[in-house]
């Protein structure tokens, strides 16, 4: 099934496009079954939006299409069909405008790990066009901001906990000021402080800069706690993305868990193989 | 007018980042660097002793400039090293430390990505060649006294032009390729040298060779290089070797970025960009 979601919050529709347009958005990595047209593609056809201010949270099994998603947002993948809008740019067409709006945050915090967190976030900085004097007073507060401690700002990112290597990752993609952020998977393998941390940092930031969020999860608790609407992104397909209470009435069930089970057949826990997702 | 003036000031910067990323990452692994600094003296002595050696066995050749030939031609061969080194692993450290994605969807042009890892390996690369000719001379008592090194340095910073474009073509090969790629830098790297006369006169090549050599920016560079640091050329003199090399230089950078921009566009379509999974 593949279907139309539209927010049902339309009070910012005035405002300009949505955050987030996706139209019939399909990506296959392997090239014999794409030929062949046959399904198991990576994203299959989704379509939903997103509107400026809201938080979405899309849920999947690991390999279910949501990195792919962040990826072709980010206009790090191209797609095989369908398009995809930030803000009214295509992501492949108008690519700079939509990097310029847009900063993620992924499950693993990758930084060159001889660096410390500064520097890590001075040379990111400048690929935004910010100055040295812009900087230098913007990377201690977001930091701060982090909770990541002053003292070990100078130290090489590889003697950081994951967690601190999370905080960073938060305080890179802020630093820029994004629109649209991109949170693919940010808290897992984080302890349960660090996690309640990141998410109460990240409806901070949604309150503070009215920022529109896309969350990327596997984490069910995550995806109530903080999103307007919830979808379940399953083998590609994108099977429905509506407000948690009407997800759970939609499916009779009464947790999110029980919803995505009985949307999709399978566990939570349930893993779609690596290889039928990636060449 | 403004809004381009803007946009080319945020390139600028974002330029600058490049540079000041690799002198963090120098600074983090100088100990590293003077390593291979000790490597590259030890290779080059074994190359420069040559000339020596075929005196010593009975040959008859001009034993000072047989090994200041050879030397340029080392020093000239790790120059061009570097270059590759730096702008190749443009792509494969950041696929190694997972930022490559990071870098990528940021706004920055790839011209100015690419051109600041190209600004900071000339400037190392420079300051490596310049040490390394003065520690591998001390070996040696040649006579320089007449030496145009200003010359020298000019031939090779014109060169430099066309071994970054070059090596913006060689960086992609680890997109192609995230096993592989980087080390097929040095293939190319290789193959330019073999035919430009890094150790010997082009003159020697076979013929099909000897005309590869004039489209390589390399056989103008040892040219005007030997010619100033052997002869005592002045610059002025050195207008045949300096034409060229500004006219591959030219052709190369945008052939380069096009190159690049294939294997990008090929990268994104496959999901090669970082390997997950």
């Amino acid at each position: 099934m593949t279907q139309t979601e539209t927010s049902p919050t339309r009070a910012r529709r005035d405002e300009g496009p949505p955050a987030v347009d996706v139209l019939d958005l399909r990506k296959d990595f392997r090239r014999r079954r794409k030929r062949a047209g046959a399904g198991g593609a990576a994203l299959d056809g989704i379509r939903f939006t997103v509107e400026r201010g809201e938080c979405v949270a899309v849920l999947g099994q690991n390999g279910s299409g949501k990195s792919t998603l962040v990826r072709v947002l980010s206009t790090l993948l191209l797609a095989d069909g369908g398009s995809a809008r930030v803000f009214g740019h295509d992501v492949v067409a108008d690519a700079k405008a939509v990097r310029r709006l847009v900063n993620r945050v992924s499950v693993e915090a990758s930084f060159f790990k001889k660096l410390s967190a500064a520097e890590n976030l001075h040379y990111a900085a400048r690929f935004y066009g910010m100055t040295a004097g812009q900087t230098r007073g913007r990377i201690p507060e977001i930091l701060g901001r982090v909770g990541f401690p002053p003292e070990r700002r100078g130290e090489p990112m590889e003697n950081l906990s994951r967690g601190m290597q999370q905080k960073v990752a938060l305080a890179r993609a802020l630093l820029t000021s994004p629109v649209l952020l991109l949170l693919d998977e940010p808290t897992t393998g984080l302890d349960p402080r660090s996690k309640l941390e990141v998410q109460s940092f990240v409806r901070e930031v949604r309150a503070a800069h009215d920022a529109t969020i896309l969350l990327c999860t596997h984490d069910l608790v995550e995806a109530e706690a903080l999103a307007d609407r919830v979808g379940i992104l399953d083998r590609g397909r994108l099977l429905c993305l509506e407000p948690p209470a009407a997800l759970r009435r939609r499916y009779a069930a009464e947790t999110l868990e029980e919803a995505f089970f009985t949307a999709t057949g399978r566990e939570f826990e349930d893993e779609r193989p690596q290889e039928e997702v990636t060449a | 007018m403004k809004a381009v003036a803007l946009t080319l000031k945020h390139e600028l910067i974002g330029l600058g980042g490049v540079v000041e990323r690799n002198v963090y990452l120098t600074r983090r692994y100088i100990w590293w660097d003077l390593a291979f600094f000790l490597w590259t003296v030890a290779n080059t002595l074994t190359i420069v002793f040559i000339a020596k050696g075929i005196e010593a066995t009975g040959g008859e050749i001009d034993v000072d400039r047989a090994t200041t030939t050879l030397l340029i031609g080392a020093v000239v061969w790790a120059y061009l090293g570097i270059i590759f080194e730096f702008i190749t692993e443009t792509v494969a450290w950041e696929r190694w430390e997972g930022t490559i994605e990071y870098t990528f969807m940021a706004p920055l042009s790839r011209a100015m990505h690419l051109g600041g890892t190209g600004v900071f390996s000339v400037l190392y690369g420079l300051v490596r060649a310049v040490l390394l000719f003065a520690v591998v001379a001390l070996f040696f008592d040649l006579a320089l006294g007449g030496a145009s090194f200003g010359a020298a340095l000019v031939v090779l910073l014109v060169a430099s032009v066309s071994f970054f474009g070059i090596g913006i073509m060689t960086a992609v090969l680890p997109l192609l390729s995230p096993e592989k790629g980087a080390q097929l830098g040095f293939v190319a790297q290789g193959l330019l040298l073999v035919v430009s006369g890094v150790y010997y006169p082009v003159s020697v090549l076979p013929a099909w060779m000897e005309w590869v050599s004039t489209i390589s920016p390399a056989t103008y560079a040892l040219e005007g290089i030997r010619a100033a640091i052997l002869d005592g050329a002045p610059l002025n003199s050195l207008w045949p070797q300096i034409w060229p090399l500004l006219v591959i230089g030219v052709a190369s950078i945008p052939l380069g970025l096009w190159v690049f921009s294939l294997g990008e566009r090929h990268a994104k379509r496959r999901g090669k960009l970082k390997r997950s999974g």
